[in-house]
Formats: structure tokens, sequence, C-alpha cells
């Protein structure tokens, strides 16, 4: 079976250990988690948590299932079975000297970036978008030019009305 | 103004306030405030044990044979990182234990104090859930949780660690227990889907092979009688994995045995050839399925499990239903007999499915018959042993084992007649149990017989409890079936690669009698079927109901545990059977 993109939100105790169990998890399984954003939510008490992570069918089926078992772990949904919104944050050093600075400039334009800092010979510029948009811009703008990246994980949300709140336990 | 207590105080208050009987300890620094108010407390016995892991398995011994929380005390460092194979045995046959360990710390938990170590982070794979107390108030609330986490549910190990920082000043606090737990994160089912349960019995009225495959999940979840009416009601052949022995008695007709690598040829072959099999609080160890793809290639599936994750994990369900067997087995029960009174043509229709089981059975049987003569002058075989000690018992004792030929040799000779009888370390197969294991039983059940079959290897881990049974003066009854091998080890890796031997290993042994009469218990020897019978008349004669005895019975260290045969799957295939 072949692995695909499952992006679980987690919804969980916001306390101390509560996410080593989350994470040990996948760290027993061997599953690789591609990327991860955590934060507490409108209630400061619950954390919410968008994993994403690479498995195929079963594997996912078991690990949600192990989530659910957590006694911390209040709420566990695979976005990717409905639809949903997702972003990620995306910081980049570049570097821009000279001629190529008017490009590079133009290049974050057209990918609707903002530059948050400037040098004389870098831009540091903030992008905001689905993973595939920032992968984008890192390739439209080379690699020769990119001195540091930094990504804040996916993070997602289902389109609708229908929030996702902390009552019974959903699977 | 409420009352106020200190934080020893605090903690043997929620203990009794959760009717906690029985603690069972090894101190150490870490400890010590707690002893005084322990000590002193008249509903709680204090029981001193030799080992931290020997502490564990008694509280798992205590808790299978009960349904209550084994408690567990111990101190921090070495003290509490022993624990962590009882704790992770009890995580693998789902018995409820709460571990309380305290760290040296102020606080700070990393500052590499003597005697410290992250009791929390080294026991997370293994346990249900845990907890840091950082301050005496939050004891109570803490206490009554983890009694509920680790009972309710597929029931498991709760740590707790207490801080130091919490327990070393003596100041005092208000004892506030909540009125409930409330845990928004933790809802076990309580009742299966009604209507996957009325689909379940429509599949099993209209299929032609049915099986009942039953698990431990029966036993823990208080659900035999009510599994022994439904299959009766419906005449539903019964097998069991090795946790499930117990689940409906040995010796009722509809039972053909453990499934699975050690069980019977009847059972695998039903199995085999079944069109439905009603699995029912299993999870399809690997000791039983061995390949899953192979195990019931012509049956749809049915699985009840108070665990989700239990569920299409090794067998895919085509029927899955969430929820305690007790409560699924009672509707289920519930609409059959309405069926029943609708229709007045259901009595066997599975006749023709029992005519082939009987065949099988009978086949069997006479196999089993043939090589079952007892003869005095040669060797005892495991076989004679189990047959002369089920007679003494009837299947009625608590019986703890270690890992082993032995223990598979009680599985497949025994029947039990009650749930709750059969201790035995199925998931995690840890040598060293059985003897702990049968004090925490005692302990339970006083003036009850409590026998631990153990191999001479296994009863070596934790043989130091001996003290603990002297000091306690538990009449438990040990016969160690001594081989002088590894059996299991030996019988397996002579499957994979020939010869196995174990140089030197024999004669290494101690002298086992005199071994345990040093602790001060009585002790025999047996190597002829005469000598055991009467070693086996001493050891539960009254004159010996108040003491400990130990039988070392001399056994062919050659004998082999009979492996499953079956027609129609691969749990004859012994290639992938290791020890
Ligand atoms: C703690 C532990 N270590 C190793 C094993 C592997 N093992 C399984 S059975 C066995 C042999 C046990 O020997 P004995 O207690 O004499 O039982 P026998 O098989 O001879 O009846 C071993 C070493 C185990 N199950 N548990
Ligand atoms: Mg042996």
């Amino acid at each position: 079976m072949m692995p695909v993109k499952h992006i679980l939100a987690i919804l969980f105790e916001n306390e101390a250990g509560a996410l080593a169990r989350v994470l040990g998890l996948f760290a027993q399984r061997n599953m690789n988690i591609e990327s991860l954003s955590v934060a507490p939510t409108e209630d400061s008490t619950i954390s919410r948590l968008t994993l994403l992570t690479m498995s195929d069918a079963p594997t996912i089926e078991q690990i949600t299932k192990q989530l659910n078992r957590l006694v911390g772990v209040i709420k566990v949904v695979d976005l990717v079975h409905v639809d949903h919104v997702e972003r990620e944050l995306m910081l980049v050093k570049v570097c821009a000297e000279g001629e190529e600075r008017q490009e590079i400039k133009r290049t974050c334009d057209i990918f609707r970036g903002q530059i948050v800092d400037v040098t004389t010979n870098t831009y540091t510029v903030q992008l905001i978008g689905p993973t595939a948009k920032l992968l984008g811009f890192l390739e439209a703008i080379g690699r020769a030019h990119i001195l540091e990246v930094v990504r804040s994980g996916t993070c997602g949300i289902t389109r609708g009305a229908k929030a996702l709140s902390a009552g019974p336990k959903g699977v | 103004m409420n009352p106020k207590f200190t934080t020893d105080e605090i903690l043997v208050r929620a203990l009794v306030s959760q009717g906690i009987e029985h603690v069972f300890w090894h101190p150490g620094g870490a400890r010590l405030p707690y002893y005084n108010a322990l000590a002193k407390c008249e509903d709680i016995t204090l029981v001193l044990v030799r080992h931290e892991l020997g502490a564990c398995h008694m509280a798992d011994g205590y808790a299978r044979t009960t349904g209550r929380p084994g408690v567990v005390m111990l101190t921090s460092g070495s003290g509490a990182s022993n624990s962590i194979t009882g704790i992770a045995n009890a995580y693998m046959d789902s018995a409820p234990i709460i571990v309380f360990c305290s760290r040296e710390s102020r606080g700070d938990t990393d500052s590499d104090q003597f005697d410290e170590t992250d009791m929390i982070g080294v026991s997370r794979p293994v346990v249900k859930h845990s907890y840091v107390v950082q301050s005496s108030t939050d004891i109570p609330r803490v206490v009554q949780e983890a009694v509920f986490v680790a009972t309710s549910g597929r029931p498991g190990p709760v740590v707790i660690d207490i801080l130091r920082s919490a327990h070393e000043n003596r100041t005092k606090h208000e004892y506030v227990m909540p009125s409930k737990v409330s845990l928004r994160g933790y809802r076990p089912a309580e009742s299966g889907h009604a209507g996957q349960i009325k689909k379940a019995l429509e599949a099993l009225l209209r299929s032609t092979r049915p099986v009942i495959c039953a698990g431990g999940g029966v036993i823990q979840g208080d659900a035999a009688s009510e599994l022994l009416s439904f299959a009766e009601r419906l005449k539903l052949p019964v097998t069991t994995s090795l946790m499930g022995l117990g689940a409906v008695p040995g010796s009722n007709d509809l039972f053909l045995g453990m499934v699975g690598i050690h069980g019977t040829r009847v059972a695998n072959d039903a199995i085999a050839h079944s069109d439905l099999i009603l699995a029912i609080g299993t999870r399809f160890d690997d000791r039983v399925t061995n390949d899953p793809r192979q195990f019931c290639p012509q049956a749809k599936v049915i699985h009840v499990d108070i665990d989700p994750s239990s569920i299409s994990k090794v067998i895919t369900a085509d029927l899955p239903i969430v929820g305690p067997c007790k409560e699924v087995l009672t509707i289920l029960n519930q609409l059959a007999r309405e069926k029943e009174e609708l229709s007045s043509n259901g009595d066997d229709q599975y006749a023709t499915w029992w005519e082939q089981l009987d065949r099988w059975r009978e086949e069997t049987s006479q196999g089993t018959q043939q090589n079952s003569k007892l003869d005095d002058s040669a060797m005892l075989r495991p076989e004679d042993v189990v047959q002369v000690l089920y007679e003494a018992t009837q299947g009625d004792a608590y019986t703890t084992t270690d890992v082993g030929q032995h223990q598979l040799f009680v599985a497949q000779g025994f029947k039990f007649s009650t749930p709750r009888r059969w201790v035995t370390p199925g998931g995690l197969g840890t040598m060293g149990f059985g003897l702990p294991a049968a004090l925490g039983v005692q302990f339970a059940f006083p003036s009850a017989t409590v026998v631990c079959v153990t191999g001479e290897s296994s009863f070596l881990v934790n043989l130091q409890e001996l003290s603990t049974c002297r000091q306690y003066e538990l009449p438990i009854k040990v016969f160690c079936f001594n081989n002088g091998t590894l059996g299991m080890v030996k019988q397996s890796t002579q499957i994979h690669a020939g010869e196995c031997e174990l140089r030197g290993y024999p004669e290494s042994m101690p002298d086992f009698v005199q071994l345990v009469e040093s602790f001060g218990h009585r002790a025999l020897r047996a190597a002829t079927l005469d000598e055991l019978k009467q070693a086996v008349d001493v050891a539960f004669s009254n004159e010996c109901k108040k003491e400990t005895v130990f039988v070392d019975v001399t056994l062919d260290p050659d004998a082999i545990l009979s492996s499953a045969k079956s027609r129609g799957n691969n749990l004859d295939d012994q290639s992938m059977v290791d020890a």
C-alpha cells in the first residue's frame, strides 16, 4: 500500500507531558512526522496540534485509534478526509545584491510575499500559503540565493460553518 | 474551619476512599514520609516486598483475580525503574495496577540528583496513563482518576510520580476529593451500537459454521456468564485464547479448547473452516493467528471489543462493535431470546457443523489416549504432572505460571471452571511472574488454594519473594517443573536450527529443595509418579493449610510441547514460533 499524506488535527490537554505522549506513539511505530505545529486554542486549557505524516491506510487507522486511546487526547480528525484549508508560514532569508534585488522583489510580489527585513545585501521574506506554494517560491528564487529557511509546519481547518470542538471523541 | 492534613495523611485518606486494602511496597529515602501514615492506617495492609518487580507482579496477580486495582509504592531512581518490566507486563495483559513512585527532586527534575529517574519518560510507552503530582492538594483527584482510568475501559497500569517537594514539608492542607471523575479526553464506550449488534445476531443465524473466539477481555469485562448463556442458547462452539481460558468452563461440551499455535487441533480446524467468527474481547495475538492472512480464510469476522484499537488491527473485522463485552452479550442474549419466542424451528441449526466438529474432536482424543499411558518407571512427563495437579485442584484453584513449556502444558491440560482463576503472563511472556503473582492472589484470597506452576529457570528470576512469602506466611503451593533446561527455548531453537545445547546449564542449577528450605519453607522432591502423588497429597493436606509448600518435580528434559495441527490454515507451521 502506498503511503499518502495525512493531516491530523489533534485537540489535547494543554499540560506538561501531553505532547510527548502523542509524539511517542509515532516514534514507537517508527513513523516520521513531516511537520507539526502546536499552540493553545481559544480555550487555553486545550492545545491544537496539526501533524502531517505520510502513511498507508491501515497504519493511519491504527495510530488514530491509539491517539484516541490517550487519556489527554480530546479529539482527532484527519483533515484530508474533509474539505479543508491548509496554510503554512515561511520566513526566508534571501541573498539579494545589485541588479538581482529588483528581480527578487518581483518574484516575492508574484507569490504575495512580504519583505519583513532588509539589509544591503539580503531580504527576509515572509510567505503564507499551502506548502506547495512555499516550495514553489523557493524554486523560483533558486537554491543559490537562499541563505536560511524556517517553516511553521502546516496548520489546517475545515471549510464551512461546522467547527471542530472538544465534544465527544470522533472515529 | 475545615480540618487540615499532612501530605501522607491526604494520600492515605485518598487510597482508603477508593477502597484500597493492600499496598505492595518497597521503601527508600524518597518515600519515607509516607510510611508512618500508611503503617498507622488500619484499612490498608502494607506488604513489604523484596524487589520492586515482585511488587508489580503481586499487584498484577491481585488485580487480575479481583478486578480491583493493585497498588504499588516505590521510592525513586532504581527503586522506581526496577518496576518497568512489571508495568509492561500489566500493560500487555490489561491488568489495572497503580504504581506510585517519588522523585528525589526539588521540583527541577533533571538536576541529576542522587537516585533519580525520569519515571514518567521511562514508563511512557507501557502505561495507560501517568501523572506527575506537584502539590499535595492534587493527590485526592489524581488517586481517584488513576483508579478510574486503571480499572475502566480496557484496564491498564497507571504511574503516579510524586515530586519530593510535594511531600517534603509538613504544611497541612485541606482534603478535597472531587465529587466525580471528569476527564474530557477519556470516555470508554458504555454500550455497543444497537444496530451493529442486531446485524451480528442476524449474521450468526444465517451462518452455517460459526465459532466464538473469546479472549481475556471477556474475563476482565466480567462477561463470562453472559458469554456462556449466549453460546448455550445458540449452541455455538467456543474457543479461547490463552488469556481467555476460563471464559467458559473448560469441561463444557461447547468448548473446543484453546486456539492458536499451542491450541487444540479441533479449535484450529474450526477456525480454519468457519464461515463466521464472533471474536469477543480478544486482540488476535500472533500466538493465536500465526500468519494472519491464513488464519480464517473462509470466515467473516464480527469483532466486539471495548478498545477500538484492537479491532481490525490484525484481522480485518467485517462487523466491528465497540463496547463492553458484558453489555454487548446481554443485548445479544435479549435479541436471541426474542427471536426464539417468534420462531420455533431454531434448534439444531448448526447440526452438520457439530457433527464435523465432534468427528475432529474424536480423532484428536484418540490420538492423545494412545500416548498417555502413565508408567511409573519412566521419567515424569509434563503432561502427567499437569494431570495429577488437575485432579488435585479440579481447575478451581487460582493458578499462576511463569513462561515456557510448563505454562503451556498447564494451559493445555487444565480445564478452568471459572474466570479469573488462570493467571499467566500471556502478552509480555515475563519469566519471574508466577511466584510474586501467586503471593498477590493469596493476599486477595487468604483462604483460597493458590498454585504456582513454574519452570526452574523462571523460578530463579524472582525467588527473593520466597522471603516475603515467609514474612506474611502465605500458604501458596509451588510446583517447579524442573526439566533442567530452558525448555521452551530449546524446543523452538531446535525447530529453527537443529540441536541447541545449553552447555553447563543443568549442572549449574541449585538444589532447589535446600534453597527453598533455607527460606524457611517446606520443600519436597518428586521424580516419579508415586513421589509426585505423595507430594501433592502433602501440599494440599490440612496439615499444610497454612504452609508454603514447594515441590521440585524432576522432569524429562526432552519433553516437547505438542504443537497445534490444523487442516486449512498454517497454524501447524512451527517455523514461525519463538520462545
Ligand atoms: C524475562 C524473560 N527472559 C527470557 C524469556 C525467553 N524465554 C521464554 S521461555 C524461556 C525458558 C524458560 O525456562 P523454564 O522457566 O525452565 O521453563 P520451561 O520452558 O523449561 O518449562 C525463556 C528463556 C522470557 N520469556 N522472559
Ligand atoms: Mg525448564
